[in-house]
C-alpha cells in the first residue's frame, strides 16, 4: 500500500531546465507545488567547486554526473529484425542525473531553430514539391510557428543569460551576426564571447570563401549578468570544463545559476530529491491524471502524490517512458503508423574535420563549451534539397572547447593507436590541431521509434524502454554534402594534414562512442490527436492536466542544439497554463 | 590627629553608604518625554518592520534554534554573552513583561527587576528610537510572535565583569544622549536614513570606535567619531565616512544595493555584515535602504545624487579593466612568468579565475580585491578565514542567489596562505602589512564559522 502525500496543485517530474521554469512561473501564480527529482541535490558550491570539479577522469571519463544504467536505461536495436539489448555502459548519449539535470553538464550551445524548421513539411512541399520527401520519412510541421515562439525564445535567453550578437534584429540583417537566423525582437542579453585563435583562423578562411561567419550563441557569460529573476552569472574564464562538468565559476547557464535560488525562496514551492516517479496515475475515466506515484529512495517505498496538474519535465527518454507506462496515449506502431507515443524519435547527424598545423599553437585548454565562430551557409534554409537530394542542413563551428588530454587528443590519420609511435605523435601534435564541426539535422522516420521492451525490466519491475534507431540515407547524404563543402574550406587554411570524420552511405548506428545527447521526439506536438501525443501547448491529448516539456515534443530534430527550442517551448507552455488553463482547466485545443 | 581620623572614618562611611546605595538602590527608569495616547495603536505591520530594522533576530536566534528564542553566543572582550529568549513565553521568555519593562530594557538596559543588561544589547542605540516604534515592537512580540519555551544558558562572565551593578557606572559614561531621536537638518529622506542608522539599525555598535571603557565613541550623527570604524570580534567594521573608505568610492545606489542584497558592483557582505543583510536589511523597503545610503553618503555634507532605483534586474554589466594603480600587478600576472613570487603564483592557481588578473573581480558576483577593506584591514583574520573556509553571501529578495566561495583549507598550507595573503595585501596598489604562517595557524585552529 503506497504512502499518500498531501495533495498539491502541481507536481513537477524532474527538476532540470524545464521543471525549474515551470516551478518558478507557476509559483508566481501562488500555486502549491512539489517537484520530484530522481537524483541528488546539487549546488555550485560544494558540488561543482574548484578544483575538485575539473577532474577529467572522474567526470569526463567515468561520467560521475550522469545517470547510472543500473538505475535507469533503455534497450537499443537498429531495426525491427534485431533483438534490442540493454544500454549497459553509457556511450552514444549521456542523460544527466540530479537537480539541474542536463542543464548542469551541457556545453552551453543555445540556438533558436530557423523559421522554416518550424514548418518544414510545408516549406519542402511549397519550395521543392512533396515528391522529394523520401518513403518512410515522417516529415512534419510544428503546430506552433517561429513568430509565436519568438517572445518565449527571448524570455528564455534572458533568463538563461545568453551571449551573442544578433544577425537579424527585427528583420534588419546586421553585419557580423548570423544573416540566416530567425528574427530577434531584441539583441542578445550579453555581448558575444571573445574569440580564440582557431576561431579567428576559421573566420578568416570562411570570409575568404564568401561565407558569413558569426560568433556562436553561448549559454556562457561574457560579462557579469543579472537575469529577470535577479539570479546572477559571472564572466567565464575559459577554463574549458563545460560539457560533462558543472561550472564552478557561475558562468555557465544552468538552473542553478539562473532559476533555482529564486525558486527556492517561494514558500509555496518544495522539492524532494531521491524521488523517482514511476508512473502518472489516471482517473477512472482516463481523461485526467490524479497525480503520480514515485519511489522514495530514503523510505524505500512507493508514494502517491496527488495533484491537479502534472508537469513531465524529466529527460526526453524518461518522459516518453513514463507516458508509455502510464497510458498517456497509444504506443506508436511503425507498421501501421497508428498510435503516437514513441513516434518520431530522432537524433543528430554530425561530422567534422581535424586539421594539423605543426608550427601553430592553439592552446586548446583555453576554451569553453560554446566557443567558436560559426557559419550557417549550409543550413536548412540555404540548401537546395531538390538539387542535392536530401532534406536537412547543418551549422558549422570552429572553436576549442577543451584541451583535456584523455579524450581530446586529435592525431593525424595513420598514427598508431598505442606504443612509442603514438606517444611521439602526441608530443608532436598536442596543441597543434584545430577542428571544424558540422552539427546537422536529423529527420524523423517510420522505423526510428521508442516503445516498451518485451524482455528487460528495471529495478522497479517496469519494462525498459526500447529504442529502435538507425541512420537513414537522407541524413547520411546530407552529411556527405557537408564533407564535400567543408574539405575545400579546411584545405584553404593550408594545414600540414587533415582528417575528416563524416558518416557515409551504409553507416549503421553504433551506440558505443559518444555522439550527442540530443535525443528528440517520442511525445511529439501535433495539430490533432491522431498524429502526436501533445498539442501546441505541449498538453497531453489524452489527459488535459498533463503537460510534457522538453525535446520529446520535437516533430523532427532541428539542425541545432535543442536547448533554445526546449526553453522557448517551456515558456510558451507555462504561459498558456497561466493565461488560459488555470482559470478554466480543459483541453486548450 | 583625632580630627583627621574622624574625617577619614566619616569619608569611609560616606563611601560605604555610597557604594551600598550604588549597588542596592534601584536605578530609576527614564520616563518618556511624552507618553503615547491611551488609544494609540501601531500601524499594520509596523512592529514586525521595526523588528527587522532592529535586527533582533540575528542575536536572539541560535543557529538551529527557533526565531527569537535566544541562545546565541555573542563573543565580547569580557567573555561569551548568551542572548536571551525574547518570545512571549512567560517562563523562559518575556511573556510577563509590561510595556514599561520592555521600554526600560530598550532605553535603560534594565531588566524588570532592575538588573543591568550587558551592553551587548545595544540600548545605547535603541534608546534613540521613537516611542511609537518601541511600542509597536512590543505589541508585535507580545501578540504575534509564537511563545517558545527555551531556557537559555546564563551568561557567566569572570570577575569583575560578573558584577552587573558596575554597569550602572558604565551607563553614566555611555548614556549621555537621548532618549529619543533628534534629526539633523536636511531632506526628509536623509533624516529617515539617520533615524534607521542611529536607532534601530544600531550601526554604531560595530562601525563606531570604542572608548577606553568600551562604550561606543560616536553614537549620534553630530559626533565626528560616529561610524568612523571599529573592530568587532576580530572583524574590521569599516569606517562609513571619510576619504579613502569603500563608501567614498560607492554611489548611493551601490551602497543601497549592498545593504539590500549583500552585494554590489565592488564588494560582497561577509561575516557579521552578511547576517545583518540576511536577517534585517533585505527585509526593509527600497526607500529605507536608499534613505540609509543617502544619509551615509551625505554625512560629511557632500551632495547626494539619488538614483531612481537600485539592484534592478540589470542584464549585462561590463567587467572593469585594470586601473593605473593596479596595472603593474595585472601585467606581472598576465606575463605568467614562472619566477613570479609564490603569493602571485598561488593567486594564479586558485583565485584568478574569479577575481581576475586585474584584482577587480566582476560586478555583483566576484568582489574586487584592490582596495577591498577586508583585504587591507588592520584585522587579518577575516581574509585568512575566507581563504581557508570560504564565504557565503546570503540569498536575498532582490538577489536570490546564495553566492558561495569555496574554502581552500585542504589545498593550501599555513605558509602558502600567509604568502598569498601577504601578496594580496600589497597587490594592485594595496598597502597593508604582511601576515605570518602563525597568524594563519591561529585562524585555522579557531575554525571561525564565518
Amino acid at each position: 500500500m503506497a504512502r499518500q502525500e498531501k495533495k498539491k496543485d502541481v507536481v513537477i517530474v524532474g527538476l532540470g531546465w524545464t521543471g525549474s521554469i515551470a516551478g518558478i512561473e507557476l509559483a508566481q501564480e501562488g500555486l502549491d507545488i512539489v517537484a520530484l527529482e530522481r537524483g541528488h541535490d546539487q549546488n555550485t558550491v560544494p558540488n561543482f567547486e574548484y578544483p575538485q570539479q575539473i577532474d577529467e577522469l572522474k567526470y569526463g571519463v567515468r561520467l560521475k554526473m550522469m545517470q547510472k544504467p543500473s538505475q535507469q536505461t533503455v534497450t537499443v536495436r537498429r531495426n525491427g529484425d534485431e533483438t534490442a539489448l540493454p544500454y549497459r555502459q553509457l556511450g552514444s548519449f549521456l542523460p544527466g542525473n540530479g537537480v539541474g539535470g542536463a542543464g548542469t553538464h551541457w556545453n552551453g550551445l543555445n540556438w533558436r531553430p530557423q523559421e522554416v524548421e518550424m514548418r518544414l513539411r510545408s516549406y519542402v512541399e511549397e519550395t521543392f514539391g512533396a515528391d522529394i520527401i523520401p518513403e518512410g520519412m515522417n516529415l512534419g510541421d510544428y503546430p506552433v510557428s517561429y513568430d509565436e515562439l519568438e517572445p518565449f525564445f527571448t524570455q528564455f535567453e534572458k533568463v538563461a543569460g545568453i551571449s551573442g550578437y544578433a544577425g537579424n534584429l527585427n528583420g534588419e540583417i546586421r553585419e557580423g551576426g548570423n544573416p540566416f537566423e530567425g528574427w530577434r525582437s531584441e539583441d542578445f542579453p550579453m555581448p558575444p564571447m571573445p574569440t580564440t585563435y582557431d576561431s579567428s583562423k576559421f573566420r578568416d578562411a570562411a570570409t575568404a570563401m564568401g561565407y558569413h561567419p558569426f560568433p556562436a550563441s553561448a549559454g556562457i557569460a561574457s560579462t557579469s549578468y543579472v537575469n529577470p529573476y535577479g539570479m546572477q552569472m559571472g564572466p567565464c574564464n575559459f577554463c574549458g570544463f563545460c560539457e560533462r562538468y558543472g561550472c564552478y565559476q557561475y558562468s555557465k547557464s544552468s538552473p542553478q545559476t539562473t532559476i533555482l535560488g529564486a525558486l527556492k525562496r517561494y514558500p509555496n514551492f518544495e522539492y524532494r530529491t531521491q524521488s523517482e516517479v514511476l508512473r502518472v496515475e489516471l482517473a477512472e475515466d482516463g481523461q485526467t491524471a490524479t497525480g503520480v506515484t514515485y519511489w522514495d529512495e530514503a523510505a524505500q517505498e512507493e508514494v502517491f502524490q496527488p495533484a491537479d496538474i502534472v508537469i513531465l519535465s524529466s529527460y526526453q527518454l524518461n518522459n516518453v517512458h513514463l507516458m508509455l507506462l502510464s497510458g498517456l496515449g497509444e504506443a506508436y506502431d511503425p507498421l501501421t503508423g497508428e498510435g503516437t507515443l514513441g513516434k518520431n524519435y530522432a537524433y543528430q547527424m554530425n561530422g567534422g574535420i581535424s586539421m594539423f598545423f605543426r608550427d601553430e599553437e592553439f592552446n586548446p585548454f583555453v576554451g569553453h563549451g560554446a566557443n567558436g565562430i560559426c557559419i550557417d551557409d549550409f543550413s536548412i534554409s540555404q540548401n537546395d534539397f531538390g538539387a542535392e537530394g536530401f532534406i536537412g542542413g547543418s551549422y558549422w563551428r570552429s572553436g576549442t572547447f577543451n584541451g583535456q588530454p584523455i579524450r581530446n587528443m586529435p592525431l593525424p590519420a595513420g598514427t598508431p593507436s598505442w606504443g612509442a609511435g603514438w606517444k611521439q605523435a602526441i608530443g608532436e601534435n598536442y596543441g597543434h590541431a584545430m577542428s571544424i564541426g558540422s552539427h546537422g539535422s536529423h529527420m524523423a522516420y517510420a522505423n526510428n521509434h521508442l516503445d516498451l521492451d518485451p524482455t528487460y525490466t528495471d529495478r522497479h519491475g517496469r519494462p525498459l524502454m526500447r529504442m529502435t534507431f538507425n541512420w537513414q540515407d537522407n541524413d547520411l547524404k546530407m552529411n556527405q554534402f557537408m564533407k564535400s563543402k567543408m574539405e575545400p574550406l579546411a584545405a584553404s587554411m593550408n594545414p600540414d594534414s587533415m582528417r575528416s570524420g563524416f558518416k557515409g552511405e551504409g553507416a549503421e548506428y553504433d551506440v558505443r562512442p559518444y555522439q550527442t545527447t540530443h535525443n528528440t521526439g517520442g511525445h511529439i506536438m501535433s495539430e490533432n490527436a491522431r498524429e502526436g501525443a501533445v498539442n501546441r501547448y505541449c498538453q497531453s491529448w489524452k489527459a488535459h492536466n498533463v503537460f510534457a516539456m522538453g525535446a520529446g515534443n520535437f516533430v523532427q530534430n532541428t539542425q541545432y542544439n535543442p536547448t533554445g527550442l526546449v526553453g522557448g517551448l517551456a515558456y510558451h507552455t507555462v504561459n498558456a497554463i497561466r493565461t488560459q488553463y488555470l482559470s478554466n482547466p480543459r483541453p486548450l485545443v | 590627629m583625632k580630627t583627621f581620623l574622624r574625617i577619614v572614618a566619616g569619608l569611609a562611611l560616606v563611601g560605604v553608604v555610597a557604594l551600598l546605595a550604588f549597588i542596592f538602590v534601584p536605578v530609576q527608569r527614564t520616563q518618556p518625554a511624552e507618553a503615547l495616547a491611551a488609544d494609540w495603536e501601531p500601524a499594520e505591520g509596523q512592529g514586525e518592520y521595526v523588528l527587522h530594522a532592529s535586527d533582533c533576530v540575528a542575536c536572539h536566534t541560535s543557529d538551529d534554534g527557533e526565531s527569537l528564542a535566544g541562545g546565541r553566543a555573542i563573543a565580547s572582550p569580557m567573555g561569551t554573552i548568551w542572548s536571551t529568549n525574547i518570545t512571549p513565553d512567560p517562563e523562559t521568555g518575556i511573556g510577563d513583561w509590561s510595556y514599561a519593562d520592555f521600554r526600560a530594557a530598550m532605553i535603560d538596559g534594565l531588566e524588570p527587576d532592575g538588573t543591568h543588561l550587558y551592553p551587548a544589547m545595544p540600548y545605547e542605540n535603541y534608546r534613540l528610537m521613537t516611542e511609537e516604534d518601541i511600542r509597536a515592537l512590543y505589541e508585535y512580540i507580545m501578540t504575534e510572535v509564537e511563545p517558545v519555551s527555551n531556557e537559555v544558558q546564563e551568561t557567566e562572565l569572570s570577575f569583575p565583569f560578573n558584577l552587573r551593578f558596575g554597569i550602572r557606572a558604565w551607563n553614566w559614561l555611555a548614556l549621555t544622549h537621548g532618549p529619543g531621536f533628534t534629526p539633523a537638518d536636511g531632506p526628509e529622506l536623509q533624516q529617515r536614513g539617520q533615524y534607521l542608522v542611529e536607532g534601530p539599525g544600531h550601526c554604531a555598535a560595530c562601525h563606531s570606535p570604542r572608548s577606553v571603557f568600551m562604550s561606543q565613541d560616536g553614537v549620534t550623527a553630530d559626533e565626528d567619531s560616529f561610524l568612523a570604524g571599529g573592530v568587532i570580534d576580530g572583524w574590521n567594521a569599516p569606517a562609513l565616512r571619510g576619504d579613502g573608505t569603500d563608501l567614498a568610492k560607492w554611489s548611493v545606489g551601490e551602497l543601497a544595493a549592498y545593504l539590500a542584497t549583500g552585494r554590489n558592483a565592488h564588494s560582497t557582505a561577509n561575516g557579521e555584515m552578511g547576517l545583518v543583510v540576511e536577517h534585517s536589511l533585505q527585509k526593509l523597503t527600497d526607500e529605507d535602504n536608499l534613505a540609509m545610503a543617502a544619509f551615509l553618503k551625505g554625512i560629511d555634507g557632500d551632495a547626494v545624487d539619488l538614483p531612481e532605483s537600485f539592484a534592478t534586474a540589470a542584464g549585462a554589466i561590463e567587467v572593469p579593466a585594470a586601473d593605473s594603480a593596479g596595472s603593474g600587478t595585472t601585467e606581472m600576472l598576465a606575463s605568467a612568468d614562472p619566477d613570479m613570487p609564490l603569493g602571485a603564483r598561488l593567486y594564479m592557481d586558485n583565485c584568478v579565475g574569479c577575481h581576475f588578473a586585474t584584482g577587480k573581480g566582476a560586478p555583483e558576483i566576484f568582489p574586487e580585491l584592490q582596495g577591498n577593506s577586508m583585504v587591507v584591514g588592520s584585522e587579518t583574520m577575516p581574509l585568512i578565514s575566507v581563504i581557508l573556509n570560504g564565504a557565503e553571501v546570503p540569498s536575498t529578495a532582490k538577489r536570490p542567489m546564495a553566492l558561495r566561495m569555496q574554502g581552500y583549507a585542504d589545498r593550501m598550507s599555513d605558509d602558502e596562505v600567509a604568502e598569498l595573503v601577504t601578496w594580496l595585501r600589497g597587490a594592485w596598489g594595496n598597502d597593508a602589512s604582511a601576515v605570518t604562517a602563525a597568524d594563519v595557524a591561529t585562524v585555522r585552529e579557531a575554525d571561525h564559522g564565518h
